[in-house]
């Protein structure tokens, strides 16, 4: 397998990461490199093997259906870029 | 420095000998005179510091104090810290104080250890060297010249240098061992789950574990001690009895099975490392113990299975960095998809980068069984060998890495030639075996050889106890570097 330039830049942008030409260029070789390492792993039969998604088979705890946190959303806010009235603010994306 | 084992500083702050302030003062010291030269702090804030000590003071005053109150530790910047800026050695947090402890700086505080700052690490803990960070290389301190590895590379580093007694890593593929082979020092990965992930930035979380970083087993139970626990806000921290993990450290090892994976003394290994490692199954074998070869014959998949369920695990954690709710945010955009994308362009180094364009990949339509459930297949196949390998063995040995450190910048324009490094930790990652690297000697340029036990899930004890019985007999954990001793 080998990525073109545009898959990378494709990909990129499922990544929300913007790229110049020149970047996805630079770029393509290496992840090619690596998927390249990554295919090592097609000539496996697994056919039989069930995929291991976590090392320790836990299942999901639950808890009493109670608010357990103070509200601290002023100390939380306060770390981030653009806050009006305790609501974040973004671009517009509603005209 | 003189002795400056836990148990040591622990009996002279019991003692009164000296107070929390004073040692904390010591390292501040240390910290203000050698960081300059080795970067291994992001943060250093002498006021917290002395404040935090004023504390263990009075808790030892009134009686109040556990067995390491008043012993100061550094964190790795990856833990959340409430007041403390929390940089993760990335750009995308270069402004983010911490609104809240990390589950493992609460247990510290808890305990009355103080903070001697935050260390540095590779950006976003993905890398082997710690040239990804933000915050520029960390150099080791046996030789400025070469990586401390990583991503703990501070840790290790600072460790090393004496600039702390002790320190915390995080381990995701090796993080924790590999610096503290190249550095010379000893680090432990727990078995995943006993150590709460809550507060520690993800990278992999069905990978990442958090461990102690020191110069010996003896301190690194004693931190243990400390660290893990169950905590209801992670969601796979285990719920199990708690452990004294040192009281096993002064059993002998006669009757000890040592597996010696044929795998991890194969092609790619450095020489002098072989013979370091070999070296050290002798001393054990006098020590009492037996050795038995075993076959790990999955382990050489478990690189390309790491770089599909670390970058995908890790595409989906950093996803939350979109300049919306915290950290850095891109000056001049045209829409909100375009502040995510620039955000996200110049906050992100280019190895982070990398994996999450990786990650974003391997679990895209169409992609998925090939790569992201055929890696978790294999990742079974490697667990599966491990499970076989105990019936055999009670500790598995080998190297930690397959050299010692490498010159800053050799490794840093080849992705691929760098993640190798992790080639013998990865597959105890993919496992969640708890795995250990020790300090076995030294190569011909004077650069540190680590030595690594991985032990069956559970049994943190034996392991500690193996290398504390090897570290009675050997002295390369109390080395220090010439010219920072």
């Amino acid at each position: 397998m080998s990525l073109t330039p545009d898959d990378v830049k494709r990909i990129a942008r499922l990544a929300r990461i913007e790229i110049s030409d020149a970047e996805a260029q630079a770029t393509q070789a290496q992840l090619n490199s690596i998927f390249d390492l990554i295919a090592t792993m097609q000539a496996v039969d697994t056919r039989e093997v069930s995929p291991m998604a976590h090392a320790q088979e836990v299942y999901q705890r639950l808890r009493d259906d109670v608010a357990t946190e103070t509200d601290r959303h002023a100390d939380f806010q306060a770390v981030a870029p653009a806050v009006e009235n305790g609501l974040y603010l973004v671009p517009k994306v509603i005209e | 420095m003189p002795d400056t084992s836990l148990s040591a500083l622990a009996a002279q702050l019991a003692g009164k000998q000296i107070s929390s302030r004073e040692l904390a003062q010591t390292y501040l010291d240390r910290i203000a005179a050698l960081n300059p030269a080795i970067n291994a702090f992001i943060t250093v804030d002498a006021e917290k510091t002395l404040i935090e000590a004023a504390a263990a003071d009075a808790l030892i005053a009134a009686g109040q104090a556990g067995p390491l109150t008043g012993v100061p530790i550094a964190h790795k910047d990856i833990f959340c810290t409430e007041g403390w800026l929390t940089t993760c050695g990335s750009k995308m947090l270069h402004n983010f104080i911490a609104p809240y402890d990390a589950h493992v700086i609460q247990r510290f505080k808890a305990a009355g250890m103080p903070s001697l700052g935050k260390t540095n690490m590779d950006e976003f803990a993905m890398g082997s060297s710690n040239e990804t960070s933000y915050y520029g290389a960390v150099k080791n301190p046996w030789n400025p010249a070469y990586v401390p590895g990583g991503s703990s590379g501070g840790a290790a580093a600072c460790v090393a240098a004496r600039m702390a007694p002790a320190a915390t890593g995080t381990d995701t593929g090796g993080s924790i061992r590999q610096p503290a082979a190249l550095c010379g020092i000893t680090g432990l990965k727990p078995t995943y789950g006993l150590v709460s992930r809550y507060g520690m930035i993800a990278f992999a979380s069905s990978l990442d574990q958090a461990g102690p970083m020191a110069p010996s087993a003896d301190d690194c139970a004693l931190l243990l001690n400390v660290m893990t626990g169950f905590d209801p806000k992670d969601s796979t921290s285990l719920e199990r009895e708690k452990e004294d993990y040192t009281r096993d450290l002064d059993k002998p090892l006669t009757g000890l099975r040592v597996g010696l994976p044929r795998e991890f003394f194969a092609e790619g290994l450095n020489n002098e490392v072989a013979a370091a490692v070999e070296a050290a199954v002798a001393d054990l074998q006098k020590l009492g113990a037996t050795t038995v070869e075993i076959s790990l014959a999955n382990s050489k998949l478990a690189i390309p299975v790491y770089y599909v369920l670390a970058p995908a695990e890790a595409s989906s954690n950093l996803s939350r960095f979109d300049g919306v709710r915290y950290g850095y945010r891109a000056p001049e955009y045209t829409s909100l998809d375009d502040m995510y994308c620039k955000t996200r362009a110049q906050g992100f180094g280019a190895e982070v980068k990398r994996r999450i364009m990786i990650g974003a990949y391997v679990l895209s339509h169409g992609y998925y069984d090939a790569y992201y459930l055929q890696a978790q297949k294999i990742r079974r196949l490697i667990a599966d060998d491990f499970g076989e390998a105990f019936k055999a063995c009670d500790v598995i040995l080998g190297p930690t890495a397959p050299g010692t450190a490498f010159k800053l910048g050799e490794k840093s324009d080849d992705p691929v030639e760098m993640y190798l490094n992790d080639l013998y930790t990865i597959p105890a990652n993919l496992a969640g075996l708890p795995g250990m690297s020790l300090p076995c000697g030294f190569d011909s340029k004077g650069l540190p050889i680590g030595l690594q036990l991985v032990g069956n899930y559970f049994s943190e004890a034996k392991m500690l106890n193996v290398a504390h019985q090897y570290q009675r007999v050997t002295d390369w954990h109390s080395r220090q570097p010439e010219g920072l001793k």
